[in-house]
Order: structure tokens, then C-alpha cells, then sequence
């Protein structure tokens, strides 16, 4: 799976957390998810299930404090696909 | 400081119509909503027959985004719908959600009898017994928090005053309408949005159906179930759904040009001490007659100005002495009671939401001058005979009608009463 087919996912996950819908428009990997997205932090956890479910991988507690933006999500993502 | 207190607003979820128009048609008609229940047939329950709301999660996303939704159980939804309702009945506009303005002098006591049991029971239990806590996610704890059902709401409508959750079982939307209303008139809050909620459930049902206190008798007639003061009542039939009133201060409520349905003239709460024939589950018969009286008293209200009566009446063993205990309190000679009906007949037992629910039957019909059927009783029951005449089987008009009472009663031996008054300057 390339940058671009998990990019297009995780946005598709993050969609109905997304407060701000004017900057879902504009979004690229700088996006922040909490920040410019105004997803509610406490729903970061029910993201992370989704993405998990998703992309068959498995994401430990701490691996989750690394992400902020959109990027970090796909990078993350990424590195578990091997 | 006493100011007085008029209902500016109604929203209601019921199972045989929802939104005031459609209840107020259906409460006219005698509709019920009560129907077969599939799941409770699936899980061996003896009785098979319930009043759910119909159409209500349809409805919900009408009101609700996607993210809102995941974290609202039923009960969440039916209280937040009937909540919304009550607010724009009002007059009153649902805020933007990105305007930080918070609404300092507007509260709610929107309570639930039993709560988020049917998260605890289809997620809670079976991911934590299965050790896959993490699963649960993030809504788990704010649906199965008591106070999550009025917590949603202040989010909705950007709430400031007292937002809390009472919990009295049956009587719990009486008792939240009472408090609320005393809050008003002690000046610490303009506008309480009131009443109670309970979602629809089969794992809520069912520790009742093991009392053998649900109707299993009519599974074949679910319409003919719920039978209020009749001699065949065989036990309450279980439902879901919401009733909320806007409470307002009369002062603001005539400043901002409010529709005004009633005035709350006064309420009053107790228990009966598990005393005197009371208990965990059955009332003591004096607690009721004081509660009844109490809150007359407060509303400075003769008994013979009671003009219409909204009775607990569930349609079980105890509504004989129900009605006995109406006559006492009010002094007045059996074929002199006031007429008493029972919403229940038509939506069954909401539980913590009948008060909620029962309420608004109740300003609908001061409002509207008329006293709902209470149907399936054809045959009344042989202790109630002495009272039959003051039993409406079909609608009743009461063009001048000027109070009606409510009460509930609830499981814990706990009670409500409220007097609505018609308002005039």
C-alpha cells in the first residue's frame, strides 16, 4: 500500500471526528488532527481502533503520543505495514 | 425571593406518536403504542409485547452528526431529541456549536430510571469479560455515566446553569419537573429544561419481567396490554422514550414574548419510609395522600379546583389503592373524584421517562381543554367501581379546565406530585 492509498484512508477514518470541516477541505500531511481538524482528543482513541481494524496492524499506547498531524498518522501507519 | 413559573416549551418522545402534534392526536384518539416485541419473544421473556418510540433512530440523525451519534446510547438520543424539541418549541434557537457563548441563566434536570444499560450490558460486559478493554474506546464511561443523559444536553444547547441527572425510578421526570420548578422560583436559574428518559431495551426489561410485573397475558393483543384500574390488568407493560418541559421564569417568559402552555402553581417530593404498607417496591399508602397534599398546598390549590387527574396507574395490583389514596387526599367522596386517567393505558411504563412523558400529556391537556381516554378498562376493576363514573373511555372535552395534578410513584417507595394551573395574568 502506498503514501497516497493510506493518506486517502486515514482522512477517510478521521472524516466523521472532524469538527472543522471547511479545513478537511484544504488537508494535507502538516494538518494537525486535534488543532485544525478539531477532532475531540478523547476520540484519538477510538481513531487509533479504527485505523487498527482497517489496516490489520496493531498500535501500542505509545506509539499513539507521536501523532499530531495527518503526516505522523501515515508514517506511523507505514512503518506497521513493514 | 418566589418568582412564578410557566412552561414555555414541550418535546416528547413516545411510543404512540412523537412530537406534540402527532402524541396529542394519538392521546385524543386513545391510540396505543404499545406492540410485539421480537427480542423479548428471542430471549424467553414471558411477557412479549412493548411501547418503543417508533423511528427514533432515523429521526436522531436528523438532529445529530456522525461523531455525536457513536457516543449516544438510546437513551441519549430519545432525552436529547425531546430536550432539543422543548427548547425550539419555545421559541428558543439551538446554538452554533463553534460559538463559545454560554448560556449562564438555562439548566436542565433531565433524569433517567435505569440509565445506560443497554452500553453496560452490549459492550461494557462482553469486551471486558472478553479482556479486550481497549475495544470499548472512548464512549463507553459518558454513555454509562447516570449524568450522561443531561451531560449530552448541555453540550447541545451550551447549558451554564445546574446541569445534573436525577434518579427516583418511576418517579424520577416528576421529581426532575419539581426540582427544577423550585430552582426557578428561588431566582437561581431563568429557564430549566426538565423532565426524564429511558432508552428501549430488552436488558432493562428484563430483571422486570423476572418480578413477574410485566403483563404476559395480552401477548397476542399488545394494544389491549397495558390495562390501567381494569379488572383483567395484568401487570405494567415496559417502555421507552422522553418527555421534556421548558420551565421558565414568567417574568423572562413575558419579556421575550414567550408562548405560555401553563403555570407549575407549586409540587411537592417524599417517601414513604418503607412503612405502613410500603416498600422497596410497593408505596406507603400514607406517603402518597401527604405527597398529593403537600403539593397542593404549595400551589395554594382547594381540592375541588382540581379539574383533571394524570394519574400514576400502572396497571398492576397497586392501582385500586392508587385511586383510593387520590379520593383521601383530595377529601372528596368516591363518586366526587375529580376525572383520573392513566397515559400509561396507551404508551405503557416509561420508567424514569413517564413522568417526563405523562407531563406533557398533562399541559397538553390543560392547554388543550380535555382529558385523554384511559383505555382498556371497560372492565373496571371491582374496587374502582365506587369511582367509575369519574373514568374517561373515550376523549372527554373540559373547556374549563383550570388545574391538573400528575403524579408518580415510584420503586423505593418514593413520590412526585405537580400542579399545573391554566395561566392568567
Amino acid at each position: 500500500m502506498d503514501q497516497t492509498e493510506i493518506f486517502e484512508k486515514v482522512i477517510k477514518i478521521l472524516t466523521p471526528y472532524v469538527k472543522n470541516q471547511d479545513a478537511l477541505a484544504s488537508v494535507t500531511a502538516a494538518t494537525h488532527i486535534l488543532d485544525d481538524l478539531k477532532v475531540n482528543s478523547a476520540r484519538l482513541v477510538d481513531v487509533v481502533l479504527e485505523f487498527e481494524d482497517i489496516f490489520e496492524i496493531e498500535i501500542d499506547d505509545d506509539d499513539v503520543d507521536s501523532v499530531e498531524t495527518v503526516g505522523n498518522a501515515v508514517a506511523l501507519i507505514e512503518s506497521k505495514l513493514g | 425571593m418566589s418568582n412564578r413559573v410557566v412552561v414555555t416549551g414541550l418535546g416528547v418522545l413516545a411510543a404512540n406518536g412523537n412530537g406534540i402534534h402527532d402524541f396529542e392526536l394519538a392521546l385524543r384518539k386513545g391510540q396505543s403504542g404499545i406492540r410485539t416485541n421480537e427480542k423479548m419473544i428471542e430471549c424467553g421473556f414471558g411477557s412479549h409485547v412493548a411501547g418503543v418510540p417508533r423511528g427514533t433512530d432515523e429521526l436522531a440523525e436528523s438532529y445529530f452528526d456522525e461523531d455525536l451519534l457513536r457516543a449516544m446510547n438510546s437513551g441519549h438520543r430519545v432525552a436529547s431529541i425531546a430536550a432539543i424539541d422543548a427548547w425550539t418549541d419555545a421559541g428558543l434557537a439551538r446554538p452554533d456549536p463553534a460559538d463559545d457563548t454560554v448560556d449562564w441563566d438555562s439548566g436542565a434536570i433531565l433524569g433517567t430510571g435505569i440509565g445506560g444499560m443497554d452500553t453496560i450490558a452490549s459492550k461494557v460486559v462482553p469486551l471486558t469479560d472478553a479482556h479486550k478493554v481497549r475495544r470499548l474506546g472512548s464512549t463507553a464511561v459518558e454513555q454509562v455515566m447516570a449524568s450522561g443523559v443531561s451531560a449530552r444536553l448541555s453540550g447541545l444547547l451550551a447549558l451554564g446553569n445546574q446541569v445534573t441527572t436525577n434518579s427516583s425510578a418511576c418517579s424520577t421526570g416528576s421529581e426532575a419537573i419539581s426540582m427544577g420548578f423550585e430552582r426557578i422560583r428561588n431566582g437561581q436559574a431563568e429557564r430549566m429544561l426538565c423532565g426524564g428518559a429511558e432508552g428501549a431495551s430488552h436488558y432493562i426489561w428484563s430483571g422486570f419481567d423476572a418480578m413477574r410485573v410485566l403483563c404476559r397475558k395480552f401477548n397476542d393483543e399488545p394494544e389491549r396490554a397495558s390495562r390501567p384500574m381494569s379488572a383483567s390488568a395484568a401487570g405494567f407493560v415496559p417502555s421507552a422514550g422522553a418527555g421534556v418541559l421548558l420551565l421558565e421564569n414568567l417574568e423572562s417568559a413575558l419579556g421575550r414574548g414567550a408562548r405560555i402552555y401553563c403555570e407549575i402553581g407549586g409540587s411537592a417530593v417524599n417517601c414513604g419510609g418503607h412503612r405502613g404498607g410500603g416498600s422497596m417496591t410497593a408505596p406507603n399508602p400514607e406517603s402518597v395522600q401527604r405527597c398529593i397534599k403537600a403539593a397542593l398546598a404549595d400551589a395554594q390549590t382547594r381540592p375541588e379546583e382540581v379539574g383533571a387527574i394524570n394519574a400514576h396507574l400502572t396497571a398492576t395490583g397497586a392501582d385500586p389503592n392508587e385511586v383510593r389514596s387520590w379520593s383521601l387526599a383530595l377529601g372528596c367522596q368516591p363518586q366526587d373524584l375529580p376525572p383520573i386517567t392513566s397515559t400509561k393505558s396507551m404508551i405503557g411504563h416509561a420508567l424514569g421517562a413517564a413522568g417526563g412523558i405523562e407531563a406533557v400529556a398533562s399541559v397538553l391537556m390543560l392547554k388543550g381543554g380535555f382529558i385523554h381516554p384511559s383505555i382498556n378498562c371497560e372492565d373496571v376493576h371491582p374496587e374502582i367501581e365506587p369511582y367509575a363514573a369519574s373514568i374517561p373511555h373515550s376523549l372527554r372535552e373540559l373547556p374549563y379546565l383550570e388545574v391538573v395534578v400528575k403524579a408518580g410513584f415510584g420503586f423505593g417507595d418514593v413520590n412526585a406530585c405537580l400542579v399545573f394551573r391554566k395561566w392568567s395574568e
